[in-house]
């Protein structure tokens, strides 16, 4: 058979339409038929900062995070790569520190992703490479990731980190039980959902020498973090914008 | 049709030549960058995106602008826009080429591309705007392959090509809309998260797409000896002076909104664009330069007389160009991200790896443009 270089072109395009075309339909169905999740719990994270001993030289939970998900020390500080982190509770609440006591508002948080009940950053991914799981961790698929970071520009959290180099050469001592990740990917806390398959609560949470760090199902009530968001006041990050953060912080 | 490319003068070999070279030292950045990463670029984890998603926006608009020829020749039958709508198409044809370019340099992993066609994602901004894109960029093809060939056969073109480019209207609207919701929809950024985004997108576009159409007919003028005519470029140059107003109107409303409602992040990320905050300039020189740019063209062309002087009209096209080219090809994009959700403010500069595979897509462009055309008024001149 022969074709003219017009045909052929005509006959590719008309077949990944096509292909495109039906993988759409059925994306589309499996979206549509998805049901409610009930009976599943929610994860999530209360974030008891003033009993963390940062004071004294801890860095346990960030220590744990980076030796159980193989995260890379990048020198730059522009291409760090960050699941657990600290920051100041003035730049984390900017509104919430006018008059505030200094010893607060110079105190450092734990920040991480915030698995949002209604995630801005699943909803711009083009590929489905990050998407919310029922039991409310937003994950990523670093075989399907392209590379976009359209999900960095829609985290208003700052939560996602890229991977602006081969990652693979800058982790000081790799964990074999977890994968690590290659160049051009996006990555983040998962709230170590490969722990939670096992019965076990994330490492930051375990490593934590002053238990600042309370996880658990917020679709339990008698949850140990539910029990301490009924009695204590809770912040959530920005959460006027409609995100439901699953991380709150104590005061 | 495409032999008619492969005779020209010692000019032409020339400038076919230059843009292979840089298309060349564009290919061996590329390479460089494929090999390390994206950290070759200015970006960081804070300014996640940066020239090249810049200028794959501006690109779109480039594109879109075709409908402005479009527009008069087929829906109001201006006849002095019989010779430029192909010129218009075309420019679409290379525009849209351009800015797929640039996204595919500004993915880490771009070998996964098809992704997007296999996990394909209706609620992603992004999933529609490929849709939009390569939609476009076929109806053009289209559209300036069948008028052409058509002409070379010395035939009128085919019936049906009427409402594939009656289509081709509504669609340009579309893809700079759609290319404006890919920033007006987060939340995450203030500067960008405004419903002006897209009149503004589309209004900058019709004022920096036949900005450079102006200029290319007076390049061909000179070098093809092919002449649309002056009342031609007299109604083009309206509807640059005509769009850069609104364009600049559009800016206006949004520092206004920004500004006087007083809400913090709204009012950093104007700060951080016009006002240096902190004695951090970051982008705000570049913003006052084209800025600058806008108001020196928009005196010229908002006097006739001055617009209808040759020198003077080609200077304003020149500063709209770069000016919207500066703000929407960078500034803009960078600006997004600029304090980031924690207040800081980090420095993005292109690298050289950046300009250079930049100007690699710019040379693809080029070269691209410079075959149509070369086609498209050979085949012209030999109708008639």
């Amino acid at each position: 058979m022969k074709l003219t270089r017009k045909e052929f072109l005509i006959t590719s395009a008309a077949t990944l339409a096509g292909i495109s075309g039906t993988k759409l339909v059925t994306s589309v169905k499996a979206a549509a038929a998805s049901t409610g999740e009930d009976g599943k719990p929610r994860w999530a994270m209360a974030v008891d900062f003033q009993k963390c001993q940062w004071d004294q030289g801890c860095n346990q939970c960030i220590a744990a995070c980076k030796h159980a998900h193989n995260i890379p020390d990048v020198p730059e500080k522009a291409h760090e790569v960050k699941w657990i982190w600290k920051e100041l509770y003035k730049s984390v609440f900017p509104q919430q520190s006018e008059w505030v006591d200094p010893a607060l508002t110079s105190h450092p948080l734990m920040l991480l992703c915030n698995h949002c009940s209604n995630p801005p950053c699943t909803r711009v991914c083009p590929t489905g490479a990050t998407w919310k799981r029922g039991d409310g961790i937003v994950m990523m698929d670093w075989h399907r990731c392209i590379g976009c970071r359209y999900c960095m520009a829609a985290c208003p959290y700052e939560s996602r980190s890229f991977d602006f180099g081969d990652p693979r050469g800058e982790i000081a001592n790799i964990n074999p039980d977890f994968p690590t990740r290659t160049k051009g990917v996006v990555e983040k806390c998962n709230f170590c959902e490969e722990r939670l398959g096992r019965g076990q609560c994330p490492a930051c949470v375990e490593e934590c020498r002053g238990h600042a760090l309370i996880f658990g199902d917020l679709n339990d009530p008698a949850s140990e973090i539910r029990t301490v968001l009924r009695s204590r006041y809770a912040m959530q990050r920005s959460p006027e914008l409609g995100t439901g953060p699953s991380v709150f912080y104590l005061l | 049709m495409i032999e008619k490319a492969l005779t020209g003068g010692k000019r032409y070999w020339f400038w076919i030549s230059l843009l292979l070279a840089c298309i060349v030292a564009g290919a061996a950045m590329y390479m460089r960058q494929l090999s390390y990463g994206l950290g070759v670029t200015g970006m960081s984890r804070q300014v996640s995106w940066g020239l090249y998603i810049g200028q794959f926006t501006f690109f779109v608009g480039v594109a879109a602008s075709a409908v402005m020829v479009v527009i008069p020749c087929y829906l109001h039958d201006t006849k002095q826009f019989a010779k430029i709508a192909i010129l218009g198409e075309l420019l679409a044809v290379a525009s849209i080429i351009v800015c797929m370019l640039f996204i595919m340099v500004d993915l880490g992993q771009p070998a996964r591309v098809l992704n997007v066609l296999l996990y394909p994602a209706p609620h992603s901004v992004m999933f529609w705007d490929m849709v939009s894109l390569s939609g476009y960029l076929l109806l053009n093809a289209v559209v300036a392959y069948n008028t052409l060939s058509a002409e070379q056969k010395g035939l009128h073109a085919p019936q049906w090509l009427k409402p594939v480019i009656y289509l081709s209207i509504p669609w340009a609207v579309s893809i700079h809309t759609v290319t404006a919701f890919l920033y007006s929809g987060l939340s995450a950024r203030p500067l960008w998260m405004s419903a002006v985004m897209a009149p503004r997108f589309l209004a900058s576009a019709f004022a920096a797409g036949p900005a450079l159409l102006i200029l290319l007919i007076i390049v061909l003028q000179k070098s093809a000896r092919y002449d649309p005519g002056e009342a031609a470029i007299g109604k083009l140059a309206t509807i640059v002076t005509y769009a850069a107003s609104i364009s600049t109107f559009l800016v206006l409303v949004e520092l206004f909104t920004g500004l006087y409602s007083g809400i913090p992040h709204d009012r950093e990320g104007l700060a951080y664009q016009y006002a240096a905050p902190h004695g951090f300039w970051g982008m705000t020189l570049w913003m006052w330069i084209s800025s600058v740019l806008m108001i020196a063209a928009l005196a010229v062309l908002l006097v006739p007389r001055l617009r209808q002087s040759r020198v003077a009209l080609a200077a304003a096209c020149v500063a709209v160009f770069v000016s919207l080219w500066m703000e929407k090809g960078l500034a803009l994009i960078v600006g997004g991200f600029e304090p980031s959700p924690l207040g800081t403010l980090t420095a993005y500069r292109p690298t050289c790896t950046e300009w250079g595979i930049a100007l690699g897509i710019w040379a693809i462009g080029a070269l691209m443009l410079t075959v149509f055309y070369k086609v498209a008024i050979a085949i012209r001149t030999a109708a008639r």
